[in-house]
């Protein structure tokens, strides 16, 4: 079945409501594996990563989890079809550009998705919407235990789970949240959050992972250390410090529509007002005013309507939605004329802004 | 040539040391023949050439030779390979550079020892080695005619037996 074809619609896929989403936009933990007796994806020749794959895939596929899932193996996807995976968070970037020997599997509502052969040969993931780590933790752990009986996993026990690299060693367990902070980056707070975050060696990163950049004042806050550390208690901490995020944000609204509220209704007015009027508009400027306009949805500034409206248009703007909507391959400057068409289409669904 | 130990920079200090009919070479950058306190016997006089090893006395030269020449058997992955690209090149090679890894591991990671998830099939030879042990101690308990310890081991062994026969067989 085509890929495409296979996932949700976007307004579907968005529309899933989980604890404290009015900031946190999703929770994820990923856990890598490897099996014995194959070189690291990045080291095997394709002979062996196709051999890797092939012992791997199958045992994925059969899974409960997957029995209505989708699964595929990466040198049977255009290109477009694997970005547009990236942009749903489905698969990583490095994963989107690797081909055969790699493969795809996952399920329809998107809540688990292994790729494998990625950097190591699994990677499984748990995601759901709102603050819910420690539900994507068990449930990930739950299809880990049940693949260790069918798959050679390579563990020591000085080492636990082996890894290509030695930073996801131990546990291999990546456990993040990713925040929409619009408040602090208008309060000028954002600098000095990430730094104390980053003292609590969790890393803050952008919207597509490492070495993405903060569009749309959306950040991933991850941990970092993975040996010498339970998998509870990286869960636990993370958690408490996302909680922390969800109060200083929320703060931080508050205390600027009590001292500044121009300057809120200013950023989400304009936001508006280019949104809805704009005939040419690149999806970094797109990103960063939908952040305007959801805030104002979420403080009640904009009536009427769910921010789920919003989160949908941050998902179909992105270049290579925008593309499979036009069914063929567009310049960045037609993209950025059918982006522009399609926002102020949209916006007439969503009331003008109402200061109080 | 590059220097042995980080094979960024130019050897400039190099070394022979023979021991019986072996001859060990090594070649060092400035940085860091001083981090491992080797001094180039660069004097002209044999005293000074001698003074030069002794103070290289803290130099183990067999580790700096390994680092310049360790492989990893299972995949040909050398320790150069992995300053190049922060990665390993499959499963064995931590077995192969599991010498030089805590100070690396030190600087990422809480601890240097696993903590954690275990795999059932682990926890089983884990498991299993503790039987073993056990049993050894309880023949020696009852050998020594010390009946209260070896009720204990028994009671102990009991309970671990129970667990393997649980635990699902491992797959190998």
């Amino acid at each position: 079945m085509n890929v495409v074809d296979f996932l949700l619609p976007v307004s579907e896929a968005v529309a899933r409501k989980g604890p404290h989403d009015r900031i946190v936009l999703s929770s994820r933990v990923r856990l890598a594996r490897n099996v014995q007796g194959h070189a690291f994806p990045g080291r095997a020749k394709k002979e062996d990563r196709v051999a890797s794959m092939k012992e791997i895939r199958p045992e994925v596929e059969s899974l409960g989890a997957f029995k209505d899932g989708f699964s595929q193996s990466l040198d049977r996807l255009k290109s477009q079809e694997k970005n547009l995976l990236m942009e749903r968070h489905l698969i990583s970037r490095e994963h989107a550009a690797r081909s055969a020997g790699s493969a795809v599997v996952f399920r329809q509502d998107e809540s688990l998705c292994v790729m494998i052969n990625e950097e190591d040969h699994l990677r499984m993931q748990s995601l759901r919407p709102g603050l819910q780590v420690k539900e994507c933790w068990k449930e990930i752990d739950k299809i880990d235990t049940q693949l260790e009986k069918k798959l050679d996993y390579a563990f020591s026990s000085r080492f636990g789970y082996l890894t290509a690299c030695p930073t996801n060693l131990g546990t291999a367990i990546r456990v993040s949240a990713m925040l929409h902070l619009p408040g602090l980056q208008l309060a000028d707070l954002i600098g000095q959050t990430v730094n104390s975050v980053t003292k609590l060696n969790l890393a803050v990163r952008g919207l597509y992972g490492e070495g993405s950049d903060a569009l749309g004042h959306i950040y991933q806050v991850s941990n970092q250390m993975t040996l010498g550390e339970r998998e509870p208690e990286i869960v636990e901490r993370l958690t408490k410090v996302v909680l922390q995020l969800i109060e200083n944000e929320e703060n931080a609204r508050e205390k600027l529509l009590e001292d500044q509220p121009k300057i809120i209704f200013n950023q989400i007015g304009r936001a508006y007002g280019i949104l809805s009027n704009a005939h040419i508009i690149h999806s970094k400027e797109a990103m960063n005013l939908l952040s305007f306009v959801r805030l104002g949805v979420e403080m009640g500034i904009i009536p009427d309507v769910d921010c789920s409206v919003v989160d949908e248009l941050f998902i179909t703007t992105q270049p290579n939605h925008l593309q499979h909507l036009a069914e063929g391959r567009l310049s960045a400057e037609e993209r950025d004329l059918l982006r522009a068409d399609m926002l102020r289409e949209k916006l007439k669904n969503i009331p003008r802004p109402e200061p109080k | 040539m590059l220097c042995n130990i980080c094979k960024e920079k130019e050897a400039t200090v190099h070394l022979t040391k023979v021991e019986g009919d072996k001859m060990h070479k090594v070649d060092l950058c400035e940085g860091c023949s001083k981090e491992k306190n080797v001094n180039a016997p660069t004097g002209g006089s044999l005293s000074s050439i001698f003074q030069g090893l002794t103070d290289s006395a803290d130099l183990d030269f067999d580790a700096v030779e390994q680092t310049a020449t360790e492989t990893c058997l299972a995949c040909g992955f050398t320790q150069a390979d992995f300053k190049k690209t922060g990665r390993f090149g499959c499963p064995e090679c931590y077995e192969a550079f599991a010498g030089n890894l805590d100070g690396l591991l030190r600087t990422m990671h809480r601890d240097v020892r696993h903590v954690g998830k275990t795999p059932g099939s682990h926890k089983n030879q884990a498991a299993a080695e503790q039987l073993k042990t056990l049993e050894k101690r309880l023949e020696e308990a009852v050998a020594r005619e010390e009946f209260e310890k070896a009720a204990e081991l028994r009671d102990e062994i009991g309970t671990l037996k129970a667990t393997l026969k649980t635990a699902k067989p491992a797959k190998s």
